[in-house]
């Protein structure tokens, strides 16, 4: 148990311009990270931050321009098709949008055999295993019968962690997974992450706009700022003494549901903002 | 609730018939499917219909008259039973629609998918091919390669099949291009599915709808295309086909214009009913337009303010405040036409320079009764009861230009997407200043001037610069900033925002807040927060109204509100914050358990 499940080392993608002669951009600069087995790794940032972009290159999803990417020691980053189709095994995703993420023609039965099937599951196998995915997340069995808009927005999210839990994969990346459910559907679906990550030991590389979320979830976080990592550390830390300046400020920014603590943090966040001014006046 | 889908099954059921079920209810679909499926039994019963040839003259059937003895429709002017040649002449068109249809969906579908689906470089290739093709003249190739295909209509059809071919490719490699970023294609490639699968089955059924009503038309242009080439006499005159004998039949038509009458109409029959499936077939498919629910538009654009007729003369002066909503209630026709509530007696009040915060889940209906406040309900909408009154003035029921009148000056609005409020064709100075022009009697200069003035208030760096970027060129907290500017620009009583941060990240979100705040106390408005966040609200709000499914279920001080919910429903909500005690302290999962995956229903909590 030496090198960890999830390898990412020095990962650059770069995205072509849009438009006539536009130079190509860099989303992510070199970025390092690592996954063990069994556990989460928060990463969090803002828009353009590069937190999706680092889960698609893991998914195979975007070509890296530079870096590794290992999976148990195994060099994963440029594979062929073949190999990456195997992978699937392996890794697994659960999207933000519950709405999209599913088919909306295929029923939630055909849907989670799928990936069963195709990776060699006899019929009655992949049968049995629906039945016993659909448990394992909370929906009734005679869920398999129908088609997604059947369900609600949290329902969805459960087929969706029921698609990624078919293989038995050892890593699943969640691109904001609960971004898009109500608040009281957010906590449930959460629980249910982290009640079938001690049940299987699978280990999530989360990706969320949400401090308050991932700070839920997971074990250890990434701050990501720009295509950089701004810190890493265990959650607790990272989430009530981080040490890096746009942490703390990200923190702070966060709004909390108790009017007096806010307005304390709120005028604490303005000080910190009006002393940052005053600083880059006199510089 | 969403743990249990047995509550949301029967009200879906009714979604789930399929399209052929959709399709067997609709009558044009069902009278023209059968029109054409006579005729083609017709034509496949020829042998037993008529004894005689299509080409099979004889003397004494030149012109005979319809029901002479073995001639039912008559002979025409070479003396050939028209009857044989009908029926003859159905196979040809039904030959001809299946060979040019099919040629021109396997060639157009086929590289769709590939063009659609693969690289940039590989729709490159498909597309300049396709582009080609579309350069030939159609009607004249078919002609000039008379002598290549040997007058076998059959390879006309052919390759006519192959000219309608760029038609049905743009189509596809459109759908598929759609239809290939939709994140259960990313799903599929995750799931290890290789591409041919994910063409086949994820792919090509989802966009499959479109493509059988194509199919419909192309049928009916290839048989179209058939009979006018054999009407030009281009091909074999051994075939019988309409357009010979739509061109027989002129020919004679001043002597005998019953031969003319038949294959026109047979030919007109079959092309009609081609379109009209298709056109049933598009609606079965891609889900028709709703069905108008049978109620008058003008109940929802005028609706009857029910505070001032339904024996309650005390209410007007009962509640006041800045804006007071009254047991409004919003509903939607569905598509079996029977309304649906959406807001079903909500009652808010707003005093003035004070922060409402509306706060709910999905579906609560706090949009909606937002929207009502501001008199922007879509034109389906039907407000079933209720009063809206600001400063005392009633707004349901007011007529369009005067309630104009009451956005520009008295109401204003913050939406939850800046850059989609923001018409991407104009700078957002022009559209600023468009605004404010409406609102108050400035001069163009004098509005510009403010609209600069405004910009630099809101905390935007270089007001000038954002004044003359299009929206594509600002950050959507610029746009932000933007939109409030705009919306404050007349001084509005009562600002009604909609999920106002929702979109942006949490530092700008916490800028936005604060300029909303700093803003509300200089202009001493007040502030209609509707949001989903009770962090947003715990900053902002004075006073919250929890809504859900359409009712207030409780409402107070923001303070009270946090301290002592007093319904269930605000409790639970309260519950499933994520705050800072619910940081994660178990350590990371034994990878050991992993191996064999525990039985469900082990765990505990």
């Amino acid at each position: 148990m030496t090198s960890p499940l999830l390898d990412v080392s020095e990962l650059s993608v770069t995205y072509p311009g849009r438009g006539f002669r536009a130079r190509p951009q860099e989303v992510l600069h070199a970025v390092s990270l690592h996954v063990r087995e069994g556990e989460t790794l928060g990463l969090v940032g803002e828009s353009g931050s590069g937190k999706t972009t680092i889960g698609r290159a893991v998914l195979g999803l975007v070509k890296p321009s530079g870096g590794r990417i290992l999976l148990r020691g195994q060099d994963i980053t440029h594979v062929p098709a073949k190999v990456r189709r195997r992978l699937a095994r392996d890794i697994q995703v659960v999207f933000q949008d519950p709405y999209t993420s599913l088919n909306p023609s295929l029923t939630i039965g055909d849907i989670l055999s799928e990936p069963l099937v195709v990776q060699g599951a006899s019929a009655p196998d992949a049968r049995a295993r629906v039945r016993e995915l659909l448990d394992h997340v909370g929906l009734p069995a005679d869920a398999s019968a129908r088609l997604p808009r059947e369900f609600s927005g949290g329902q969805r999210q459960r087929v969706a962690i029921a698609r990624a839990l078919a293989p038995k994969p050892r890593l699943i990346v969640c691109d904001e997974p609960v971004s898009a459910l109500d608040l009281s559907t957010q906590t449930r679906v959460l629980d249910l992450f982290i009640d079938i990550q001690r049940r299987t030991g699978v280990a999530y590389l989360f990706v969320s706009h949400d401090l308050a979320v991932i700070r839920h979830v997971s074990h250890r976080v990434t701050v990501l700022y720009r295509g950089d990592v701004v810190e890493t550390g265990a959650a607790d830390r990272i989430t009530t003494s981080p040490e890096h300046a746009y942490t703390r400020g990200l923190l702070l920014a966060a709004p909390v549901a108790d009017p007096a603590r806010q307005r304390e943090r709120r005028e604490e966040r303005r000080r910190l903002a009006a002393l940052e001014l005053s600083v880059k006046k006199v510089s | 609730m969403s743990t249990s889908p047995t509550t949301s099954s029967p009200s879906a059921e009714p979604g789930r018939k399929s399209a052929l079920h959709t399709l067997l209810r609709d009558p044009q679909a069902v009278i023209s499917a059968s029109i054409l499926l006579v005729i083609v039994l017709l034509g496949l019963l020829t042998p037993l219909l008529t004894d005689h040839g299509p080409n099979d003259s004889s003397l004494d059937a030149v012109n005979a008259a319809p029901g002479t003895p073995g001639y039912l429709l008559g002979g025409d002017k070479s003396g050939r039973d028209i009857l044989a040649r009908l029926l003859n002449s159905i196979n040809t068109s039904v030959v001809s629609a299946l060979v040019g249809a099919s040629i021109a969906l396997a060639v157009g579908v086929t590289c769709g998918l590939i063009g659609g689906y693969f690289s940039r470089r590989v729709r490159g290739v498909t597309e300049w091919l396709f582009s080609l093709v579309m350069t030939f003249p159609g009607l004249l190739l078919l002609i000039v390669l008379l002598p290549v295909t040997d007058g076998d209509y059959r390879v006309t059809m052919l390759i006519f099949g192959v000219l309608l071919s760029p038609g049905i490719y743009r189509l596809v490699r459109n759908l598929v291009v759609g239809v290939s970023n939709e994140l259960y294609v990313d799903a599929a490639r995750v799931s290890g599915l290789p591409d041919r699968r994910i063409l086949r089955r994820h792919i090509l059924y989802v966009v499959r709808g479109p493509i059988v009503i194509a199919a419909a038309f192309l049928a009916g242009s290839s048989i179209g295309v058939q009979s006018g080439l054999a009407f030009l006499g281009i091909g074999s005159n051994e075939v019988a086909s309409f357009g010979t004998m739509v061109s027989d039949g002129f020919a004679n038509l001043y002597e005998e214009p019953l031969q003319f009458i038949w294959p026109s109409l047979l030919l007109g029959i079959m092309t009609a009913s081609l379109v009209l499936l298709g056109n049933a077939l598009r609606d079965a498919l891609e889900g028709g337009r709703p069905k108008a629910s049978g109620l008058p538009r003008s109940q929802g654009r005028r609706p009857v303010p029910a505070a001032d007729g339904t024996g309650r003369p005390g209410a007007t002066d009962a509640v006041s405040g800045l804006l007071v909503v009254e047991d409004l209630s919003i509903a939607y026709p569905t598509p079996s036409g029977e309304l649906k509530e959406v807001v079903s007696g909500a009652s808010i009040r707003l005093e003035a320079g004070e922060t409402l915060g509306l706060v709910g889940e999905s579906g609560s209906g706090k949009t909606q009764t937002a929207f009502a406040a501001l008199g922007v309900l879509p034109p389906e909408a039907v407000v079933a009861r209720g009063s809206i009154r600001l400063d005392g003035r009633e707004l349901l029921g007011l007529p369009e230009t005067e309630l104009r009148a009451v956005r520009g000056t008295s109401i204003a609005y913050v939406p939850q997407e800046p850059m989609s409020n923001l018409d991407p064709s104009f700078t957002v100075g022009a559209q600023l200043v468009e605004g404010v022009r409406a609102a108050t009697p400035l001069s163009r200069r004098e509005a510009r001037e403010r609209v600069l003035a405004l910009l630099d208030r809101v905390g935007i760096p270089d007001p000038k610069r954002t004044f003359d970027s299009y929206p594509h060129q600002v950050s959507g907290g610029m746009a932000q900033r933007a939109l409030i500017a705009g919306a404050v620009a007349s001084r509005p009583l009562l600002l009604i925002a909609d999920e106002p941060t929702t979109a942006l990240d949490v530092t700008v979100q916490a800028e936005i807040l604060d300029l909303l705040r700093d803003l509300q106390k200089e202009l001493n408005m007040a502030v209609l927060l509707v949001t989903h966040n009770f962090g947003v609200v715990a900053d902002s709000c004075d006073r919250i109204a929890v809504m859900r499914h359409g009712t207030i279920v409780e409402a107070g001080s923001t303070a009270a509100l946090f301290d002592e919910p007093g319904h269930p429903y605000t409790r639970m909500l309260l519950d499933s914050i994520l705050d800072e005690a619910t940081v994660r302290t178990d350590g990371p999962a034994s990878p050991e358990i992993s191996r064999e995956n525990a039985a469900p229903g082990t765990e505990a909590s």
